[in-house]
């Protein structure tokens, strides 16, 4: 629950330990950079190096987020009767799971209406749906030929089907409480909310510190974010305005119209160039007939570049070819004319006309018109016009990007100028199952799509983002890059154990001393905006979950160049049991052994006695922070032995 | 572009055969090849439409020119059987008083 005084600014304590941990850090790192880095060792010094210049701007990141920390106060009723409609979604839970949620939803406050949304598209939920008179929805059928990368592309389906002004989303499993909307709703009385995020929660807390503190250090990332306006749609457990979502359908839809207008005058640019070069010099008509097209394209690229209209550009587009093609048909019709005077001048043909009379305005027209014109003769020029048609009739043919991203729908409102909210109470209660199984897929497919939003959009240089705003977006992104950072982490005490070699010139107390004060104010940082319960094993989930992040960057990278979607490549890459954590298994006994060996090498007198020991306090803390992986995932095979779930 | 079919009846009518688009592309050959008719001393020409699908102001000035050459070598252009596009376009531009069209290319210049 929101305490009284919540909405009380950043406490000055927690600005002061940001400041001084980031000095703190500054002051390590342009030493380390300046003073310590170990040139001959390049291939481990640059690497350990760029890590922590990656985990520094982390915590600078992080504490921007957390300058404007926010625990709202309980916000106002909902002035007037507001309609809303409770999105069920669903994958592929048990039907009882899914209709738990649907039961739970029939309680809540004021009336709305309730909708399957389901992506496994099974007839059986369908006609549990009917039989209890619940509207069903399969996003299957139709949702990958409209817009998925927004929310409203995701729920189209949905938000065609219903007309509530606000939209619940909750993934089956998710118990809301009765007074879901009527603890949220008010915050719609301020027409620029498009939603209100409320937290994740489980009855049962997770069992390992790895899963609970990195669902706490959530909530207080999502706290900060909320006070800079940056909050993220989780993708359940959040109110939506359908307004917004619908602006967002709109956006898109002209971005699609936009995209295909490059497309084809890209196409179009190719197109002339290959076209002149096959005319050759010879036929100066059809050179000529070139050059009006390429005219007209060259104007419209300066008109798209000028942020001009695309139907005013697409009409003056056809105007210009038009024009090209009027011209032709005008010296035609001259020579024409010419050619029958010459003809009436030799006498006597009793067919004999006014050639005045000869192809009038109206046939002129014809003849130019689009059916009809000379210009269609050159395939190249008929296809750029049949193009730009489609850019400007044609429904928007989106591309197919990462899946359903929710992230993505936040930064776009965000883009647009909306606000949102995080409610810091808690409202659904969350009941399925922590299984290992779905848990690791999920958070690999939202780092996978996390990162794709990135190398989309960049939130650096989104337009209509406040600075703020994009820092937030960005701290979010850049948590996700983790995993390479991880394995100059484990690499560098490894090889320094083992063979000697160091990526500083000395591990003395030049380095302790500028880097200990630095972990003391971070880790005081997380303890005080976490109001003193640990997340350290959050903090670090990027260490211990290394492969993953791995696997979801080289995925994102990889799905956008070939063009499949998040959702495709993640599932191949799952794995079962412990093949899980197979990677941090592998971490482990190579920090074991190295441990090990160091330790034998201390024994036979080995120097420096400050640097081994240090380099094995690190490797022991790679240990513990990796073992919570591995141990998350043996208790689920563990249990799943068992038969729990 | 390649040449259009061309033949010889027995009155010494030429028939030339254009086929497809008589377009910005296949008019500057059918006027070649109307110039080359006459200039090997052939001023009684058909040209056979029924082949020939498509017809733009450039395909009509060819005709026209053509017509200009036959008269002024004292002979005639005639066109025969046009499809429908052509029609429509000769009945546009009025150019169907001018280039009448014959059922036949063979018996154009029966009359």
């Amino acid at each position: 629950m929101p305490s009284p005084d919540a909405d009380a600014p950043t406490s000055p304590w927690v600005r002061l330990l940001i400041v001084l941990s980031a000095l703190a850090g500054i002051n390590y790192l342009a030493w380390r950079w300046i003073d310590s880095v170990n040139w001959s060792a390049w291939w481990i010094a640059v690497p350990l190096v760029l890590a922590e210049t990656y985990s520094l701007v982390g915590t600078l990141l992080f504490g921007v987020t957390m300058w404007r920390l926010r625990r709202r106060p309980a916000p106002p009723g909902p002035v007037g009767d507001f309609t809303t409609d409770v999105f069920v979604t669903t994958h592929d839970e048990p039907l009882d799971v899914v209709m738990a949620t649907v039961e739970a939803a029939r309680r809540i406050g004021p009336r709305h209406r309730i909708l399957i949304v389901d992506d496994g598209d099974r007839p059986e939920l369908s006609a549990t749906a009917a039989a209890e008179g619940i509207g069903y929805f399969t996003r299957s059928q139709d949702w990958r030929s409209t817009l998925p990368h927004t929310a409203a592309g995701r729920f189209r389906g949905g938000l065609m089907r219903t007309d509530g002004e606000f939209i619940l989303v909750l993934n089956a499993g998710q118990i809301p409480e009765t007074r879901i909307l009527e603890s949220t709703l008010g915050y719609f009385n301020d027409p620029q909310v498009a939603f209100v995020q409320t937290p994740h929660h489980h009855d049962v807390p997770f069992a390992d510190p790895l899963q609970r503190q990195s669902a706490r250090l959530d909530r207080v990332l999502q706290q900060g974010q909320d006070g800079w306006n940056a909050v993220t749609f989780d993708g359940t457990n959040a109110i939506l305005r359908r307004e917004a979502l619908m602006h967002l359908e709109v956006d898109a839809y002209v971005r699609a119209v936009e995209r295909d207008v490059k497309r084809t005058l890209a196409a179009a640019d190719t197109i002339i160039r290959r076209a002149k070069k096959t005319a050759g010099q010879g036929d100066l008509v059809i050179r000529t007939a070139l050059d009006g097209v390429g005219l007209a394209v060259d104007n419209a690229w300066r008109a798209v570049d000028r942020g001009l209209p695309l139907g005013d550009i697409t009409y003056r587009f056809r105007e210009q070819v038009d024009a090209a093609s009027r011209s032709l048909v005008e010296a035609d019709v001259t020579t024409i004319r010419a050619d029958l005077d010459a003809i009436a001048a030799l006498g006597g043909g009793a067919e004999s006309v006014m050639t005045a009379a000869i192809v009038d305005d109206a046939a002129l027209d014809a003849l130019a018109s689009r059916d009809w014109s000379p210009l269609g003769a050159l395939e190249s020029i008929s296809t750029i016009i049949r193009s730009i048609d489609l850019a400007d009739d044609d429904v928007a043919k989106p591309t197919p990007s990462a899946a359903a991203e929710d992230l993505a729908t936040s930064l776009r409102l965000h883009m647009q100028g909306w606000t949102s909210i995080h409610h810091p109470e808690v409202l659904v209660h969350g009941t399925a199952t922590d299984d290992v199984h779905t848990v690791f897929p999920g958070r690999l497919r939202l780092a996978q799509s996390t990162i794709q939003v990135l190398l989309q959009h960049n939130p650096l240089l989104a337009k209509g983002l406040g600075v703020d705003q994009r820092l937030v977006y960005f701290a979010t992104m850049w948590r996700l890059f983790a995993g390479f950072a991880a394995l100059a982490y484990i690499a560098a005490p490894a090889i320094f154990l083992t063979v000697g070699v160091m990526p500083v010139h000395a591990y003395d107390w030049d380095l302790f001393g500028r880097l200990i004060p630095f972990l003391i104010l971070t880790q005081a940082l997380f303890l005080v905006v976490a109001r003193g319960r640990p997340t350290w094993c959050g903090q670090y989930a990027g260490l211990a979950v290394f492969p993953m992040l791995i696997t979801a960057c080289v995925a994102a990278v990889s799905s956008m160049w070939s063009g499949r979607t998040a959702s495709t490549v993640a599932p191949a890459i799952v794995r079962r049991g412990l093949g899980l954590v197979a990677w941090q298994l592998v971490a482990v006994a190579v920090l074991v052994v190295a441990t090990v060996v160091g330790a034998v090498r201390l024994h036979l007198g080995a120097t420096p006695i400050l640097g081994i020991g240090a380099n094995l306090l690190w490797a022991f803390l790679d240990v513990a922070i990796l073992s919570t992986a591995i141990a998350s995932v043996r208790r689920r095979v563990h249990q799943s032995a068992k038969g729990v779930r | 572009m390649t040449e259009f079919n061309t033949r010889t009846i027995d009155s010494g009518v030429v028939i030339i055969r254009p086929t497809g688009r008589l377009n910005m592309v296949a008019a500057p050959v059918l006027r070649e090849q109307l110039q080359g008719i006459v200039d090997g001393g052939s001023s009684r020409v058909v040209v056979d439409l029924s082949a020939t699908e498509f017809i733009d102001s450039s395909g009509l000035g060819a005709l026209i020119s053509g017509l200009k050459l036959t008269r002024s070598a004292g002979g005639d252009l005639r066109i025969a059987a046009p499809t429908e596009q052509v029609i429509t376009v000769l009945e546009l531009t009025n150019l169907n008083r001018v280039l009448r069209a014959y059922d036949s290319a063979d018996r154009a210049f029966d009359d």
